[in-house]
């Protein structure tokens, strides 16, 4: 199943590896980067100060600030001369995080790439239908390199047109798509509309689908709805962008390509390492970076690590979907949730329609938070009790996984925002 | 004999429970040249269900859901009432003592001269269809309908 040897490493050979990689790294940005010399010679920080990889404790945070302090160009460690790409993240407040990358970074990136496509089962037979937008988001570009470089026939359709995207999927006989999962489901929905039987009429057998958090519910929708094994990965612009982590067919968590990045789960309140196998912050160190090294950046998602030996054989750390973003995480009457658990819910009931969302209101004191949802044929009946016994169904599952009460609303078909991107899924009008 | 004759197309439309929602429900409907014969809404603080005898079933529906509605067609029975009092308290006693279960009803005003006629939802169409006809209920048919 795997391709690289580095992905069958023994943990010690990869502690081993991440420290000796680890060591060389804090020297290379101690030279070229200002603010990590400084951030480094402050609490006395260098190579010699690394044994272990547990010494990587030392080393102080890197955060999203640093990134909009250092706007734009301050982390790089290499001369403009050597960059050959740009990309950055769209900032929803304030300047993006811009990224950058030498034209070793780009074969570094698309060899990850490459791995995380390799384990998800595609190969240099597949066609491969790219729906992410090509742009300074890392997700279009990031999978085309590593897609060509696994030697898979390309589609590069970008985002947009879904009816011309399902033309283009049909006719070229695509067996890969890689866009969001929520993308996805709009491309199964519209062909619906077209009078198209995606598990028919295409021939997708793959689905690779990332950049935004998505539930076990809704991977067996999409597979069901498209007839595909449906994939996940997991990365982050700052970090390289995808190919940071991805899933093997046991789908069971995302191997993290620990003989590039060192992955860490903290607590985010305090900073400290979690018990192996909790949930935290996920925290992430770059090893093979040229351009823009980075050291134990905060990712703000919140998942946990598996270090267990996979059925597939490899070693590395497999990470979980994670269940929310630590500024994601919604605190409702003093209660903390992710979008995450309510979808599990949602997506649990048969026939709910993968579009809701959640409001929430201060309604006085009190904290009102409603759960929209939009009816269809499996939602409506003819009848006031059947219609209320399933809202009621809905609520009582809701409050056993919250622990609190969120009342559901069924409202009209369409009645809620569609997203290319990313899907909007909470609307918070309390203003705190 | 064909009982078939005696079920009643209905269209049901959800509805979300803000303004304007039913006269949208009732203006896809006019456009697309269905006119309603008889009409009932049972609603919530959240949402309604407007429910409809048409002349035009089909159209209704396909004119429903193309304007993103979410509707359902079913089956009601049309029974004729003596506009008399205690009509339907006589409909009601047959309809207990034959054990049929009324998911609900509703009236079609004006349908005919001195007797009301109600629309009923069974749970159970057929066996509602058998029993009533073995009993002393006017139950009209799909063509009584239209021609109201
Ligand atoms: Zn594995």
């Amino acid at each position: 199943m795997w391709d690289n040897p580095k992905n069958l490493l023994s943990r010690q050979d990869i502690e081993n590896l991440q420290t000796e990689l680890l060591r060389e790294n804090i020297d290379y940005a101690f030279s070229n980067v200002k603010f990590y010399k400084e951030k480094f010679s402050k609490i006395g920080i260098n190579k010699s100060s690394i044994n272990s990889i547990e010494d990587i404790q030392k080393l102080p945070f890197t955060t999203k600030e640093d990134f909009r302090d250092n706007y734009p160009f301050g982390l790089f460690a290499v001369p403009m001369k050597n960059i050959v790409r740009i990309h950055a993240s769209s900032g929803t407040t304030g300047k993006p995080t811009v990224v950058g990358y030498t034209k070793k970074d780009i074969d570094t990136w698309s060899d990850l790439v490459a791995r995380v496509a390799r384990s998800a089962s595609v190969t240099d037979e597949d066609i491969v239908h790219i729906a992410f937008g090509y742009g300074l988001f890392t997700g279009g570009f990031g999978l085309h390199y590593g897609l060509e470089k696994l030697g898979a026939a390309i589609v590069p359709a970008s985002s947009g047109n879904t009816k011309r995207q399902i033309m283009l999927i049909k006719d070229y006989g695509a067996t890969v798509l890689v866009c969001t999962p929520s993308y996805a489901m709009h491309i199964a929905e519209v062909a619906k509309e077209l009078g198209i039987n995606p598990k028919e009429d295409l021939c997708l057998r793959v689905g690779m689908f990332g950049a935004e958090p998505w539930s076990e519910g809704l991977r067996k929708k999409l597979e069901e709805a498209l007839g595909i094994k449906a994939y996940d990965n997991y990365g982050l612009s700052e970090a390289m962008g995808p190919g940071v982590a991805g899933e093997c067919e046991t789908q069971n968590g995302m191997h993290i390509y620990e003989d590039n990045f060192i992955a860490e789960i903290i607590d985010p309140d305090t900073g400290r390492p979690v018990k192996d196998g909790e949930y935290g912050e996920l925290v992430i160190t770059t090893l093979t970076k040229e351009a823009l090294p980075l050291f134990r950046y905060r990712t703000r998602d919140i998942t946990r690590l598996n270090k267990e030996k996979c059925a597939c054989g490899s070693i590395f750390a497999r990470m979980d979907k994670p269940i929310g973003r630590t500024d994601d995480m919604m605190i409702i009457r003093g209660v903390n949730i992710f979008p995450s658990q309510i979808e599990e819910v949602l997506f649990g009931i048969d026939g709910i329609s993968p579009h809701y969302q959640i409001v929430i209101n201060r309604v006085g004191a009190l904290d009102d938070a409603v759960i929209l949802v939009e009816a269809n044929e499996h939602l409506f009946f003819d009848d006031m009790k059947h219609q209320r016994m399933l809202v009621d169904e809905i609520n009582a599952e809701l409050k056993s996984a919250l622990g609190i009460e969120i009342k559901v609303k069924i409202v009209e078909p369409s009645s809620i925002e569609r997203s290319i991107g990313k899907a909007k899924r909470i609307i918070d009008n309390r203003k705190i | 004999m064909d009982t078939e004759v005696y079920k009643i197309d209905q269209i049901s439309v959800f509805i979300e429970n803000k303004k304007g929602r039913f006269f949208s429900v009732t203006k896809v409907l006019k456009e697309a040249g269905v006119n309603i014969r008889a009409m009932s809404l049972a609603d919530t603080v959240d949402f309604g269900i407007l429910r409809f005898i048409v002349d035009k079933p089909k159209v209704a529906y396909d004119a429903l859901m193309d304007k993103d509605f979410i509707a359902r067609k079913n089956s009601v029975l049309a029974i004729a009432v003596d506009d008399e009092c205690g009509g339907l308290s006589n409909l009601l006693g047959i309809i207990t003592k034959e054990d049929l279960n009324v998911e609900y009803m509703y009236t079609f005003i004006n349908a005919l001269e001195k007797k009301a006629v109600m629309l009923f939802r069974f749970e159970d169409i057929d066996v509602a269809i058998e029993k009533l006809l073995s009993s002393d209920v006017e139950l009209l048919n799909r063509d009584y309908i239209k021609n109201v």
